[in-house]
């Protein structure tokens, strides 16, 4: 690879680690307290509804996810090479798809919400 | 180069067993599966959420409510928050040296800085959910 190419996949793989360190806690925290039935108020329909029309609403959760997929597969490309997987390319392919997938879906629900 | 090279005998499979680095190595880089695991289950809301309807997103809230769904969610909290989170702040330094003029800042002050805006980020979005008022 590169350095220029490596500059730019080391940058938005910090970016996307960055972003799951501070705010996956607080997402995972979410998804908890729906799991234990105390859904906080601003997850009912109407008011997590309008945070998700809203632009600012629609651009955070794009970039959060999609930095943090990208994140994800860069780190899980690697994992795959510390567990003895020595297929770099079709890994890579593999994981990098899956995010990209992950990224449109995220686009398209956003674009029709 | 001798004719017969010494290779270390290294598995390629359980290497990161042998010593208590690699094995805290390992436990931070697999919680990518677990960014990869709610990257998803977010986009599984937002999808149920593009629907447009408050009953399926009622019905979406209720699927989620169950013993086996708090328990996942309450170990990833907490190994997210050990191997990810705190080791990312605690690399921070390492990774993104902060120059100030001649000299360069603190590692610890760097630390504490990530653990701040951490808190209020979290605040802030408790807030934003209205879990604090």
């Amino acid at each position: 690879m590169s350095i220029a190419k490596k500059a730019v996949v080391w940058g938005l793989f910090a970016a996307g680690g960055t972003l799951s360190a501070f705010l996956f806690p607080a997402l995972i925290g979410l998804f908890l307290l729906v799991a234990i039935g105390a859904v906080p108020p601003g997850l009912e329909f109407d008011r997590i509804y309008a945070f998700a029309s809203h632009w600012v609403g629609k651009s955070v959760l794009f970039l959060v996810i999609s930095l943090s997929l990208w994140h994800a597969a860069h780190r899980l490309r690697v994992v795959f090479h510390d567990f003895g997987v020595r297929k770099d390319k079709a890994v890579a392919n593999a994981v990098y798809l899956v995010a990209a997938v992950g990224t449109v879906l995220t686009a398209f629900y956003l674009y029709r919400i | 180069m001798s004719r017969r090279p010494y290779i270390r005998p290294v598995s390629n499979t359980t290497w990161y067993m042998q010593n208590s680095r690699y094995r805290r190595y390992i436990l931070r880089e697999v919680t990518c599966l677990l960014v990869g695991f709610y990257c998803f289950l977010t986009i599984w809301a937002l999808a149920v959420l593009a629907a447009g309807s408050p009953d399926r997103w009622a019905e979406f809230l209720r699927s989620q409510q169950n013993p086996v769904m708090v328990g996942v969610h309450a170990v990833a909290l907490i190994y997210f928050l050990i191997y990810m989170t705190f080791d990312w702040f605690k690399l921070a330094p390492k990774a993104m040296p902060v120059q100030l003029g001649e000299k360069k800042a603190s590692d610890r002050s760097i630390v504490v800085a990530h653990y701040v805006v951490w808190a209020l980020l979290t605040a802030f979005v408790a807030w934003l959910v209205g879990v604090i008022p």
